[in-house]
């Protein structure tokens, strides 16, 4: 483990995380809203905003799956030392952070069981852009329809076919985040 | 650091983050109820336990937190709740609904309708609607995943069998974008349409049975009833004897012990705030000098 592994978390934890969790909240609870999350430094490839879900999210009770090139000595130490999540494949993961193309097949992510619907993975896609326009969301949590820039319509469709199985999502872009949780419906435009 | 030996908030950072885990579960799933390892609060069961640890894990230092109990900001619970949590969060407080960020409700909707960055925190007693129906965990939690709600439906046709129409008024079921029924904890069936399409964020927690649930903003919340027996949110005959309201729900005040009576608005800071606008009731004495 190298000294930078001990940097970049929170300076005061309980504000922060309070402050973080607020954010998470929102977006996930209106899809389509894009906010900004700081007082995260992780290791490249980490956004800050995905650092900043880790930091608020994640313990040694919650696996992780770090897909492709987010599967790097710099951020499993990172994750190691401010978390303590272990380290699983993408089958046991309760929490995912990659890219979209590395995080695919994403089938093999838990959906949670129709008794407990909450058993399931949360994907924290890492965009290279992330804006609201582009599919059309409806469903909870929006006032009528709002637009977001996904990486994939078909993937997203399937995963709503499920309800109230299925994977929810948050998109970040550096220190942006979005929140796509499975209730929702989209649709190309 | 918010004081000798505690954490911001009370709750230790782990519990915190399982507790936020949590929440976010149940925002996705909406209605759904969502298992939590609720922990032993320094109050009992039965005060708000499930619904002070989801406000402790949403709070924020600038947060304004608004407690009503009943509708009412100075009843026990409600001013015990708002003192614990200016002691171990140092947050401001306030009476005024339309003034504050967070709202801790044990049984009650405010009457002023919330808004966008709002959050209401509901303390629920009994979460599964079903519980009353069907006593076994292991059952209900099959009848949800299957969507077998035929038997709530049976108990309000009983209802209507037997009184002639739906007797339920409080903790009244309702159906979550058409998939979880949800109970949505003791508030009066009056206050039923204001779940639906609400633009805050509504939180549902249950300490002693141990589980959150939650309403994202604008979702549709539809209270169960039948084609020939629509849903009826009634409301007492009366006006406000302080304020003069004639759409507020009313608590009933026994005045003296020969019948005499009054009927009084249940969310004070509504009556309130209408006195200070001018409005007046059959009953109502000048507000005190500063009040207003």
């Amino acid at each position: 483990m190298t000294p930078e592994a001990l940097a970049g978390g929170f300076a005061r934890p309980a504000e922060e995380a309070a402050r973080g969790f607020r954010g998470l909240l929102e977006v996930l609870a209106r899809p389509g809203l894009i906010l900004r999350l700081g007082g995260a430094a992780p290791p490249a490839p980490l956004g800050a905003a995905a650092g900043v879900l880790a930091l608020v999210l994640l313990d040694r009770t919650t696996p992780v799956h770090l897909a492709g090139g987010h599967d790097c000595p710099d951020l499993r130490d990172w994750l190691a030392f401010h978390c303590g999540a272990p380290l699983v494949g993408a089958e046991e993961a309760a929490f995912a952070f990659g890219r979209w193309e590395d995080l695919h097949p994403v089938a093999r992510f838990a959906i949670g069981t129709p008794d407990y619907p909450d058993r399931a993975a949360t994907l924290v896609i890492d965009c290279p852009r992330l804006e609201a326009e582009g599919a059309r969301l409806r469903g909870p949590g929006i006032r009528g329809e709002a637009r977001l820039s996904l990486p994939e319509i078909a993937a997203f469709r399937a995963n709503r076919a499920r309800f109230p199985l299925g994977f929810d999502a948050f998109l970040t872009c550096g220190d942006r985040i979005a929140g796509l949780p499975r209730s929702t419906r989209v649709e190309d435009v | 650091m918010t004081g000798p030996g505690y954490n911001f908030a009370y709750l230790d950072e782990g519990t915190k983050r399982m507790i936020r885990r949590a929440i976010l579960k149940g925002i996705a799933v909406p209605g759904y109820q969502v298992p939590f390892s609720a922990r032993e609060m320094p109050m009992p069961y039965g005060w708000g336990t499930g619904g002070v640890q989801v406000t402790a894990a949403c709070l924020l230092p600038e947060d304004r937190l608004k407690v009503i109990d009943q509708g009412a900001d100075d009843t026990t619970n409600a001013v015990s709740i708002r003192r614990f949590f200016e002691r171990t969060a140092h947050v401001a407080t306030t009476t005024s609904t339309t003034a504050a960020t967070v709202i801790q409700t044990r049984h009650r909707i405010p009457e002023h309708p919330l808004r966008e960055g709002q959050i209401l925190v509901f303390q629920v007693p009994i979460p599964e609607p079903l519980r009353f129906l069907e006593p076994r965990e292991t059952e209900t939690r099959r009848m949800h995943s299957l969507e077998e709600y035929g038997l709530m439906h049976v108990k309000l046709y009983e209802d209507i069998a037997r009184h002639g129409t739906i007797a339920t008024s409080y903790a009244y079921p309702v159906r979550v974008e058409g998939r979880y029924v949800m109970d949505p904890s003791p508030i009066p069936k009056f206050d039923n349409p204001r779940l639906s399409d609400c633009a805050a964020i509504q939180l549902f927690g249950a300490g002693r049975e141990q589980r959150i649930y939650a309403l994202p903003p604008h979702t549709q919340v539809v209270s169960l009833d039948f084609e020939d027996h629509p849903f009826d949110p009634g409301k007492a005959p009366h006006d406000c004897d302080l304020c003069g309201a004639v759409d507020s729900y009313l608590d009933e005040v026994i005045t003296d012990d020969r019948g005499g009576r009054m009927f009084v608005c249940s969310d004070t800071d509504h009556c309130t705030c209408r006195r200070a606008a001018g409005h007046s009731g059959r009953l109502a004495a000048p507000l005190p000098a500063g009040r207003a």
